[in-house]
């Protein structure tokens, strides 16, 4: 039993990490990337989402009669977004900001629903609770990865959170690659992270 | 009259909703394979996006700012959107059947699909009012049909060509996107 429970944690790491192995919730994944930052800030929210929503969706799984489960898993979605879109208000007010309206989507994340309707509606509590932390922790490493790279890219620097920031990284004579933090970088970039990752799992 | 024109054309090109404020990534790489199932789900996403964009911007400007409850938007606004994208289902269904039986599988997809609940939301923090929100949401409807027909045709052809194994599917997908996404930073500055 702890040996799957382990495991239900460990695949959302590498075998189901998203949004590369499963290819799900690309819009938060592009658009918010241009920093380290806003990427972590992003996977911590989502994870949040992740884990409370597969939490009550496991619990309430036997009460939830299966002709209308997808409303009720998006009510129950639904009212975790705005718990995380008030806590945000209240402590983290300058990256509420920066992430603006990906916040609220995170109600439309298809990582988030997905998981309720594949795992959580058919599995207990504590497996849905590794279920989501290791899905949530994936997405997390993921678009800390793909901020990384564009944040390196496209402006010499790297904000790991608030202050605690490296400027000029690649030299002061480094001419920011700007492409990088927009919108065509981030689909280029994120295609190549994909073959990369391809190109590693295929062997 | 001529703000109008020009908030259409910006939410068209300028600031597509696919390629430049990257919502609605999900169908738009899931149901570019084909030429057929694009079409469907452009059609689809246009009918939605207008009845929800205005339905939306009732319920916030009518009830939620009136009794200043504007911290319940999330959950007002996806219940609005799910049971209206349910409601047109049924609509549909009985009255004209040949349109349902065309959009088929894509009406209900549409109610996570990122780009209907992201523009009601742009439409709020723009904070348009109902002419404004009304040409918004069908030109950002509109912005999205063009940008997943273009794409689906660029794919279709890519189909034919021989991709290096590690960058087939959803990896040259997102290329071509990056691609089609420069095309659309030349609209830049035309508004």
């Amino acid at each position: 039993m702890a040996k799957s429970i382990a495991h239900e944690f460990t695949k959302g790491l590498w075998e189901e990490i998203p949004p590369f192995r499963l290819v799900l919730g690309l819009c938060p994944t592009l658009a918010v990337t241009k920093t380290v930052e806003n990427g972590i800030g992003m996977g911590v929210a989502t994870t949040f989402v992740l884990v409370f929503s597969n939490i009550l969706v496991s619990a309430l799984r036997k009460l939830i009669p299966s002709k209308v489960r997808i409303a009720c898993f998006i009510i129950i979605i639904a009212t975790f977004v705005t718990v995380v879109e008030l806590l945000m208000q209240a402590y983290a007010y300058k990256l509420f900001m920066k992430l603006g309206i990906f916040i609220p989507l995170i109600v439309v994340n298809c990582i988030v629903l997905g998981r309720a309707e594949a795992f959580a509606s058919k599995n207990g509590i504590v497996a849905s609770t590794a279920d989501g932390l290791g899905i949530g922790i994936g997405f997390t490493l993921s678009l800390s990865a793909l901020g990384t790279v564009r944040e390196i890219l496209g402006s010499g620097s790297l904000t790991i959170w608030g202050d605690l920031a490296f400027h000029n990284i690649l030299g002061a004579s480094f001419q920011p690659f700007s492409f990088m933090v927009q919108a065509p970088g981030a689909f280029i970039c994120l295609g190549l992270m994909l073959c990369l990752m391809n190109l590693v799992g295929s062997k | 009259m001529t703000d109008l024109i020009v908030l259409a054309i910006s939410c068209i090109l300028i600031n597509n909703i696919l390629l430049a404020q990257y919502l609605g990534n999900c169908p738009f790489l899931g149901t570019s394979k084909k030429m057929e199932t694009a079409v469907g789900m452009a059609m689809a996403v246009v009918f939605v996006l207008v009845l929800a964009g205005v339905i939306t911007w009732i319920v916030d400007t009518f009830i939620l700012k009136r009794w200043g409850l504007e911290y319940l938007r999330t959950i007002a606004f996806i219940l609005v959107i799910a049971s209206l994208v349910q409601f047109v289902e049924m609509f549909l269904k009985k009255s004209i059947p040949a349109l349902y039986a065309g959009l088929g599988i894509f009406l209900p997809l549409i109610t996570t699909n990122c780009a209907v609940m992201g523009v009601c939301l742009i439409n709020i923090k723009e904070e348009y009012n109902f002419i404004q929100a009304l040409v918004a949401s069908f030109a950002y409807a509109a912005g999205f049909g063009l940008a997943l027909i273009l794409f689906a045709g660029v794919r279709e052809r890519i189909l034919l060509a021989r991709v290096p194994r590690p960058l087939q599917d959803t990896s040259i997908g997102l290329i071509t996107a990056g691609i089609l996404s420069l095309v659309f930073f030349a609209f830049k500055g035309m508004v």
